[in-house]
């Protein structure tokens, strides 16, 4: 058997369940909040989260490095900035619970998660920075790209 | 690899030893490997997409205002609705999924039976729900003038209602020439698909409509398209205004970009293949647990490798549906 003993508690061990199948459907609970919280505000899209809370700074090195830690609030809508926290705490009970990621040894998770996020987030990063370079370009251009 | 792999197990993929890595067994290994690679493929499509909305933030369509329809439901403006529907199946399905390997591990065979069927049961309906979101899709909603420049126009009333082109477009008498070799032009070759109307009778129709303008694919600070006043609509569309678009394709899109569509077809498609080779999988697996061939191999964790797969599709489309539709 690969692993007779599930790992019951969820929410850093605040939420425990009596058996596996009543945790998975605690977990779908969950999961279908989230959807449907997500699916409410953008419908609604509220104005107060249309815009984002900070301008970036202007000037030198330390306007730099605020705006790389603030970046969250600075360069995304807070609307946009909650749906990828749902989204990612969506992707982390599914693959905590229903792919048993909390049941494996701690190494292969380590293995699986830090090696796909790492590369992800890489490959975002230099891909986003790239197309907005471009998106800069287009707009201040000697070329005309709409006649 | 002695000092991970049991060299004193028999023949075979680690199978029987006692020094398991990451007290894994292999088959489940491998599968959480292939879905680390797999996930990177589905990055990559998602960081491209992200590329490109960058590129062209001032003009990509929104996505809200492209899928409206329900089905069943005509003329009602519903976005997201059925987006919404399509991964509460999808996330259902995971449920079951995840039932029936709880089940396998109990060795409860009727059980995982039934949690199986209602998993491929679920894939299937969501195989469905995209078919027809693709048909709604390519078949497309109003139709738009192309410029020469690629971009896109739309038309608008007085109140600000998107217009269908067949709804002001006048009749033109047809003066279409077919082009053969016979004539000399034979590098010329006719297009292949017709649009119900041509851009000359849109173009007579709007100029006779006083009501109609035309909401270019460029947004303003609010994030809405930009609305022409009507002596601007009539220079754009007799200067720029080139072909007639109905629906989308991989060329040209009448909810503006055509990457965008590009990007729909090859994302959810790429999803959607994915979903079609799990539920083929989940199939041989449901016939394997009815004939009772892991109940003999005295262990379901065919189940639970599959499983893993099925999940990871739901995981794919809890991120697709945030950056494709939400976002």
């Amino acid at each position: 058997m690969a692993h007779a003993e599930h790992n019951l508690a969820i929410f850093r061990g605040n939420l425990k369940f009596k058996s596996n199948i009543q945790k998975i459907w605690g977990v779908f609970t969950l999961l279908s909040i989230i959807t449907i919280v997500e699916v409410i505000l953008g419908i609604i899209k509220p104005t107060s989260l249309m815009a984002p809370f900070m301008s970036a700074f202007e000037g030198g090195f330390f306007a730099t490095l605020g705006n790389i830690i603030f970046s969250p609030i600075i360069y995304l809508k807070p609307l946009n900035f909650i749906f990828i926290v749902l989204t990612i705490v969506k992707a982390y009970y599914i693959t905590w619970d229903f792919m048993h990621m909390r049941d494996e040894a701690k190494g292969m998770r380590r293995a699986v998660v830090w090696t796909g996020i790492f590369l992800i987030s890489y490959l975002t990063m230099i891909l986003l920075f790239e197309g907005d370079y471009i998106y800069e370009v287009y707009k201040a251009n000697y070329i005309k790209f709409d006649f | 690899m002695e000092a991970t792999v049991d060299t004193t197990a028999p023949k075979g993929a680690w199978s029987g030893g006692s020094n398991r890595p990451f007290k894994a067994s292999y088959g489940k290994m491998m599968m959480w490997f292939f879905i680390v690679s797999d996930a990177l493929t589905f990055s990559g499509f998602l960081a491209a997409y992200g590329f490109s909305r960058y590129k062209f933030m001032d003009s990509w369509p929104i996505a809200d205002e492209v899928f409206t329809h329900f089905p069943f439901l005509h003329g009602v403006d519903a976005p997201m609705y059925y987006v919404a529907l399509m991964t509460f199946i999808l996330i259902f399905s995971s449920v079951t999924m995840v039932l029936a390997v709880d089940a396998g591990h109990k060795m409860q065979q009727n059980k995982v039976i039934i949690y199986m069927f209602l998993t491929v049961i679920g894939g299937a309906i969501f195989l469905g729900s995209q078919a027809w979101e693709w048909n709604t899709f390519i078949k497309g909603d109003y139709g738009a003038v192309e410029t020469k420049g690629g971009r896109i126009l739309q038309f608008l009333d007085k109140d600000g209602k998107r217009v269908g082109l067949n709804d002001f477009a006048v009749d033109l008498p047809e003066a279409r020439v077919s082009q053969e070799g016979s004539n000399g032009i034979w590098y010329e070759s006719e297009a292949v698909t017709r649009t119900s109307v041509s851009f000359e009778e849109v173009k007579e129709g709007f100029l006779a409509n006083e009501n109609l303008l035309i909401r270019t694919q460029y947004l303003d600070e609010n994030g809405h398209p930009t609305v022409l006043s009507r002596e601007e609509s009539i220079t754009k569309l007799i200067n720029e205004g080139n072909l007639v678009v109905e629906g989308a394709n991989l060329r040209h899109n009448e909810y503006g970009s055509p990457l965008f569509a590009d990007f729909f077809f090859f994302i959810t498609g790429f999803h959607g293949f994915h979903v079609l080779s799990g539920v083929v999988i989940n199939c041989i697996i449901f016939f394997n647990v009815v004939i009772g061939t892991y109940e003999r191999r005295g262990s379901y964790e065919m189940v639970e490798k599959v499983g893993l797969y099925w999940h990871f599709v739901d995981l794919v489309w809890v991120f697709v549906f945030t950056f494709f539709y939400l976002v």
